[in-house]
């Protein structure tokens, strides 16, 4: 099996989008948040390579096609911003001071974290940008010296937590505002969180898109100052 | 021919990204220079949103399928899953709920000393 896969040139594509595709069938059917389809679709793909006894880094040639498309896909996350740019402008001040207490949240928790718990400096770099989008955090991970794919777990079921905690958490602390509250989803758990933003109301679902964009980008500026905190 | 002039748009975008990220002494991904440089060119006119708009969203709408290949790396990192299952836990599940709390918290405390938000007080 292993010789026939590495000599056909499609199977990495092919099998990474019907591993994704079932995912999506099985979390539509659920309607639930942890059957996250890049989750479930993870997991077949691992499952599959396993059960045919075939090299990670064999799949990984043949489903580069997938990977080059990462680049331009993410600095295509440019167009959702641009077209919330008015929303941005009526409210910049609490809107930058909110994500800008997220992120500083964020990173100085994880390096308290790894210097109690005395991680070394790559493990520690692959937990600093867990709460920013995959396509983000991933990078920032590979950038600083982190393991991305370990990121890219972290990242995900970062997005899990937020989506299953948000409204519960909302009501605890008393954050009523549609506004405060997108902001601290998407700044929080990124995509899978605004999910959930979007199933709460209009307004908290695009103040989380926004906030997912924008808490990547400051994360990714803020995140080399906190790694040379690190021993 | 008009979807692969608009990646083409992009491409070149990202190319300029890759070019910050090499010439300037920063650890920022070269993503993150091109997502601020698409911003800054839709936003000064450089290029229409038209110019980029189907093609962008096409991108940004596979993205999750665009992660499985890397995410299914873990599966050689047993060992060292096995040392960070502690950390990832508390990153994970205490941190984002510290993260989304204090965000959500001073968001709407500045919007109601700016004198927003106070709408839907209560």
């Amino acid at each position: 099996m292993a010789e026939f896969l590495s000599s056909s040139a499609v199977w990495g594509v092919t099998l990474t989008i019907g591993a994704f595709a079932l995912g999506t069938l099985i979390n539509r059917k659920t309607g639930k948040a942890w059957c996250n389809p890049l989750l479930l679709g993870s997991l077949f793909v691992i499952l599959l390579l396993s059960l045919l006894d075939v090299p990670y880094p064999e799949y990984k040639a043949s489903a580069s096609p997938l990977s080059y498309l990462l680049l331009p896909a993410t600095v295509s996350l440019a167009i959702p911003l641009y077209e919330k740019w008015e929303l941005l402008k009526s409210n910049l001040i609490a809107i930058l001071v909110g994500i800008l207490s997220g992120v500083l949240t964020s990173l100085g928790s994880v390096t308290m974290l790894a210097l109690l718990l005395q991680l070394d400096a790559a493990q520690a770099v692959t937990l600093l940008p867990k709460s920013v989008t995959t396509a983000i955090g991933m990078d920032i991970a590979d950038t600083l010296g982190g393991i991305p794919s370990l990121a890219g777990a972290v990242i995900i079921l970062t997005g899990i937590t937020g989506n299953l905690t948000a409204q519960w958490l909302c009501r605890v602390l008393n954050i009523t505002d549609p506004l405060a509250r997108g902001i601290g989803i998407g700044t929080a758990s990124h995509a899978i969180g605004t999910a959930k933003a979007l199933e709460l109301g209009e307004v908290e679902g695009a103040m989380s898109s926004l906030a997912v964009a924008l808490a990547g980008v400051i994360t990714a500026f803020l995140a080399p100052v906190f790694a040379n905190l690190l021993p | 021919m008009k979807y692969i002039f608009q990646f083409c748009r992009i491409l070149l975008v990202c190319l300029l990204g890759e070019l910050l990220a090499h010439v300037l002494p920063l650890s920022v991904p070269a993503s993150v220079y091109g997502l601020v440089l698409l911003l800054a060119a839709l936003r000064l006119g450089i290029f229409k949103l038209e110019q980029v708009k189907e093609a962008g969203s096409f991108l940004t709408g596979i993205l999750p399928l665009l992660f499985i290949p890397a995410a299914a790396g873990v599966m050689d990192l047993w060992t060292e899953l096995e040392a960070m299952l502690l950390p990832c836990l508390i990153a994970v599940v205490p941190v984002t709920l510290l993260v989304m709390g204090v965000t959500g918290r001073v968001t709407q405390k500045t919007r109601r000393m700016l004198g927003k938000g106070a709408e839907r007080d209560g």
